[in-house]
């Protein structure tokens, strides 16, 4: 039941949005994410988006361990 | 995006660096998660066998549905033998769950009407298409489930929608690790649910760290996510560290979501809550506010549930629920107990953890 997973918010009214998640859509209430916008990703879990996901803080993150992991333990490379 | 949480290469940069830190450490360290959705990641990518021998990890109680109590369970289906005319919805591994007076499931097969349902928005649905019925949501879960239920029930307020009314067994999981704690578990280092984080942020889980000094990271769901958080839990412990950390920053902030935290707070009050073979923890369930009350159906049927055993002879879910042991520890395992026969509840959930060891086989160990 806990199961959460991220889509894209591909259509919008009022607090029901359209979620895709990789070419299945689903509805999915809103209420808890008052500034979504279409093509936002989103959390959505037992049908609520309870947060969006920052794609931005997703590419610096896997960046930033990409340049920890390759500096601490692989000096050589 | 998700794709990128899944490199391989990155992973094993980071499984070396496990055992780099690992070794540095010396000593046996044992993390735990307590999430049913942290256990099927963990189990599934096989990461126990892949760790340094000396890194354990432990599963607590992630599963909602398997803690909850079997006398809210009995007590729902008595309110349904008085009122037969009610709808109840509840989510599928809800349905199965074993009480000794039987499962949802079994009431459906005896003509009452129970239905599946995979979000508490279709059980509205279901109240406004039939509005001369009384549609009822058996409403488990943690924060992550609560905060939808309170999100819908507080539009069925606003639009009257009086035909709709829940069973609130909703729990809040700091006060369950917090319950191990007291009790004993022995732990080094906590994986902090990330999507119970999304709502209660890094903030609702702070006061561990401080006043048990248990390191923790909020972590992701990606096995690249959970290896990160080891390596971030290994790297506090060698620098003798008891922080909160975030390895989750796509989607949890400091301060969780704060609309759906100020709904939860609107409609429920914390009170001292059972969990299925755990007992009672102090300050750890949601029941609704007196002026909200109508809306539980608890409020219009009075039912007195004897005191039930809440578990089979033999079943082991406690100890699996408190990290004590893992499954095929169970003697009945995989053998009198599988998820078609199922003794205990920790075999009926998805989340239950000894469903999952069941499901991925031989990956655990
Ligand atoms: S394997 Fe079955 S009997 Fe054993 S602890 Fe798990 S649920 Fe209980």
């Amino acid at each position: 039941m806990c199961l959460a997973i991220p889509g894209k918010v591909v259509e919008l009214r009022g607090n029901v949005a359209v979620v895709d998640y990789g070419g299945i859509r689903r509805e999915a209430r809103v209420d808890f994410i008052p500034d979504v916008k279409v093509g936002d990703y989103v959390i959505v879990h037992t049908g609520f988006a309870i947060e969006k996901m920052d794609e931005e803080a997703a590419k610096r993150s896997i960046e930033a361990w990409n340049e920890i992991f390759t500096l601490e333990d692989f000096p050589e490379e | 995006m998700q794709e990128a949480w899944r490199d391989e290469i990155l992973a094993k940069r980071v499984l070396v660096a496990i055992f780099n830190k690992a070794e540095k450490l010396g000593r046996e360290v044992r993390f735990m998660d307590v999430c049913g959705t942290h256990e099927d990641t963990i189990t599934r990518y096989g990461i126990r066998s892949l760790l340094p021998k000396n890194v354990k990890i432990l599963a607590g109680p992630g599963c909602p549905v398997c803690i909850t109590p079997v006398e809210d369970i009995v007590a729902m289906m008595e309110i349904m033998k008085k009122e037969p005319s009610i709808l109840v919805t509840t989510f599928g591994d809800m349905y199965r769950i074993p009480t000794p007076k039987g499962s949802f499931a079994d009431m459906k097969s005896r003509g009452y009407d129970v239905r599946i349902v995979y979000s508490i928005y279709d059980s509205y649905k279901l109240a406004l298409k039939h509005r001369d019925r009384l549609v009822v949501h058996f409403s488990p879960g943690f924060e992550t489930t609560t905060a939808p239920t309170a999100g819908m029930l507080w539009e069925a307020i606003e639009k009257k929608v009086e035909n709709f009314k829940i069973y609130s067994v909703h729990r809040l999981t700091p006060p369950a690790v917090e319950f191990l704690l007291e009790q004993g578990t022995m732990l080094d280092g906590l994986i902090t649910p990330g999507h119970v984080s999304t709502i209660i942020g890094v903030k609702g889980w702070k006061y561990l760290t401080s006043r048990y000094g248990i390191p923790q990271v909020i972590s992701g769901f990606e096995p690249l996510d959970v290896l990160i958080s080891i390596h971030m839990l290994l790297q506090m412990l060698i620098e003798g560290q008891a922080e909160i950390k975030n390895e989750y920053e796509r989607a949890v902030k400091y301060e969780g979501n704060i609309e759906a935290q100020k709904k939860i707070d609107a409609l429920f009050n914390v009170v001292d809550a059972k969990w299925r073979a755990l007992g009672i923890i102090r300050r750890s369930g949601y029941v609704l506010k007196k002026e909200y009350e109508e809306y539980e159906i608890r409020s219009s049927y009075e039912v007195n549930i004897e005191e039930l055993p809440d578990l089979e002879k033999g079943c082991r879910c406690g100890e699996v629920l408190r990290g004590l042991i893992l499954p095929y520890e169970c003697p009945l395992f995989g053998r009198v107990c599988t998820p078609r026969n199922p003794v205990g509840p920790c075999m009926v959930s998805y989340e239950g953890t000894c469903q999952i060891f069941y499901k991925y086989g031989s990956l655990y160990g």
